[in-house]
């Protein structure tokens, strides 16, 4: 579904990322894990468009994206939850719900689409009118998440989500992500949170220093000795 | 004394939701697109002429050629955009503030001569058959020309706040504003947010020069005041409010009329720059605006 080929990508005269190679399959669960400042971020904002690789293909349901401008991008079916969320604070959850219908394919769908975020996440539904400024962290990540689903995507990239989230709402969120997925949702998902994000995911990739050094499939990397000592030591 | 003082006071509101105006658009370019459009006042000269050519030679009245004048410089924005500003919005912040501030004095000193060769240096004005009729209430004073631009003023104030918060489009250019990257996310084309933006801050400019040239007059030269009222006004009123900016108008035209009357006309415009250097002194965010989060 989604492909990426031997990217690079600079920030200014700075490599961030170096020959990276990723798949993505209709339906699976990929995990891209790797310590902070490994260059994951960057993956996902080169993906949705926000930054330009400088060598390399990307391609979404065979189609080349890698210069593709964002807003085209999701129009595609590829949404991104961006890292903490960025909802709009200055808004209700409902318009921040809105805007994630906002492109045409999505606008039409969007009264059932909202019906599902909040069988999702009732919480949403309750602080409907809120300013969303005034939601939890917890609230927040799912308002992000919500605004995202309701732009339809056919893959997901999450960035991060149970970034600052309290363990018992960590573990919910993972809950939900695999729920998503059941019901048919193709995701990608950034973390830190290396054991959580292995045992959830069908196949992950471990990222260093901006390149590619190990994958397979989730739970086999687990046990491998090199990620357990760097990781879950 | 006290008529003097309330006649003083309504026309201070009746200028002031003029400045409102004036400033609205100049806010509404500069609080989506960090541009600073300091030809704003050459923007409602433009409007203004465009009044006195639809009254002089199509005999239509002034009021009703603020459609003609709105859509004339909603284009001219998107022109001005496409060809200029689209190119210095790719910087970073602060240079995008400082090159946009040099770039538009530059265009502002065209647009001046372009209206030189196009009308002359000659003062213009519109004058309908109602120019003098004014009713009186309390003993006060209140010209129709003026009370009808201030109830347009306010119309154009509630239809710009209705279309912010009802609409697909306003609630894109909102999002933009608070997060660009997260808008873009959304699928929302943040350069088409730009673009509609400063075109609909330059209409206004428009609405607000039919205004000025029915209740004053124009003349090439008169942009640069109308660039000092209206960014006193936007500074006034605070950065991402609407009803703020308006506010901040009535406010400056009460301070003007007060100046003029307790002390002498001359002072008026002194006055305005005086509230102008204290807001930004001791609230530096403005009257009504929020803190940058």
């Amino acid at each position: 579904m989604l492909s990426i080929d031997t990217i690079a990508v600079f920030y200014k005269e700075l490599q961030a990322i170096w020959d990276v190679s990723l798949d993505v399959n209709d339906g699976e669960i990929v995990a891209l894990v790797g310590p902070n400042g490994a260059g994951k971020t960057t993956i996902l904002r080169v993906i949705s468009g926000l930054i330009q690789p400088s060598a390399g293909k990307i391609s979404f349901q065979g189609q080349n994206i890698s210069h593709v401008p964002p807003h085209k991008i999701v129009e595609l079916g590829l949404s991104q939850v961006p890292e903490s969320g960025k909802i709009f604070t200055g808004m209700s959850v409902l318009e921040n719900l809105e805007l994630g219908a906002y492109v045409a394919r999505a606008r039409k769908d969007r009264s059932a689409s909202l019906a599902r975020v909040f069988e999702i996440f009732p919480r949403l539904a309750e602080r409907r009118n809120q300013l969303a400024g005034t939601l939890s962290g917890g609230e927040r990540q799912m308002l992000a998440i919500g605004r995202a689903l309701m732009s339809e995507p056919r893959l997901l990239m999450l960035d991060e989500p149970s970034f600052g989230l309290a363990p018992i709402l960590v573990e919910h969120m993972f809950e939900t992500i695999r729920k998503i997925n059941q019901q048919g949702l193709t995701i990608l998902l950034v973390e830190q949170n290396v054991q959580a994000s292995l045992e959830l995911a069908h196949r992950a990739y471990l990222l260093e220093n901006g390149r590619i050094v190990g994958e397979g499939k989730g739970k086999e990397l687990l046990s491998f000795e090199s990620v357990r000592s760097a990781y879950l030591a | 004394m006290f008529e003097g003082l309330s006649q003083n006071l309504v026309f201070g509101i009746l200028v002031g939701s003029l400045y409102g105006l004036a400033a609205m658009g100049l806010s509404m370019i500069f609080g989506v697109t960090k541009l600073l459009n300091v030809a704003h006042g050459e923007l409602i000269m433009f409007g203004g002429y465009a009044c006195f050519w639809a009254f002089s030679l199509l005999d239509i009245d002034p009021f009703l050629t603020i459609p003609l004048a709105m859509l004339a410089l909603f284009l001219i924005g998107a022109v001005l955009y496409s060809l200029i500003f689209s190119r210095t919005i790719k910087l970073p912040d602060e240079s995008k503030v400082k090159n946009s501030l040099l770039v538009a004095f530059g265009l502002s000193v065209i647009l001046q001569n372009l209206a030189l060769r196009f009308w002359t240096a000659d003062e213009r004005g519109v004058t309908p058959a109602y120019y003098q009729t004014s009713f009186t209430a309390l003993e006060v004073r209140f010209p129709l020309v003026r009370l009808a631009s201030f109830a347009v003023a306010l119309i154009f104030l509630i239809a710009l706040r209705l279309f912010l918060k009802n609409t697909y489009t306003g609630k894109a250019i909102r999002a933009t504003v608070q997060n660009w990257e997260a808008a873009s996310l959304m699928g929302i084309d943040i350069h088409k947010v730009y673009l509609l933006s400063f075109s609909i801050g330059a209409a206004l400019a428009g609405v607000a020069g039919t205004l000025v040239v029915t209740n004053y007059s124009i003349q090439p030269a008169m942009g640069l005041g109308w660039t000092m009222k209206a960014l006193i006004v936007m500074v006034l009123g605070g950065l991402g409010s609407i009803p703020g900016t308006f506010i901040g108008g009535l406010i400056l035209g009460v301070t003007e009329s007060a100046t003029s009357f307790f002390i002498n006309s001359n002072y008026r415009e002194v006055a305005g720059l005086i509230l102008f250097v204290l807001v930004l002194i001791f609230r530096p965010q403005g009257l009504f605006g929020t803190k940058e989060s």
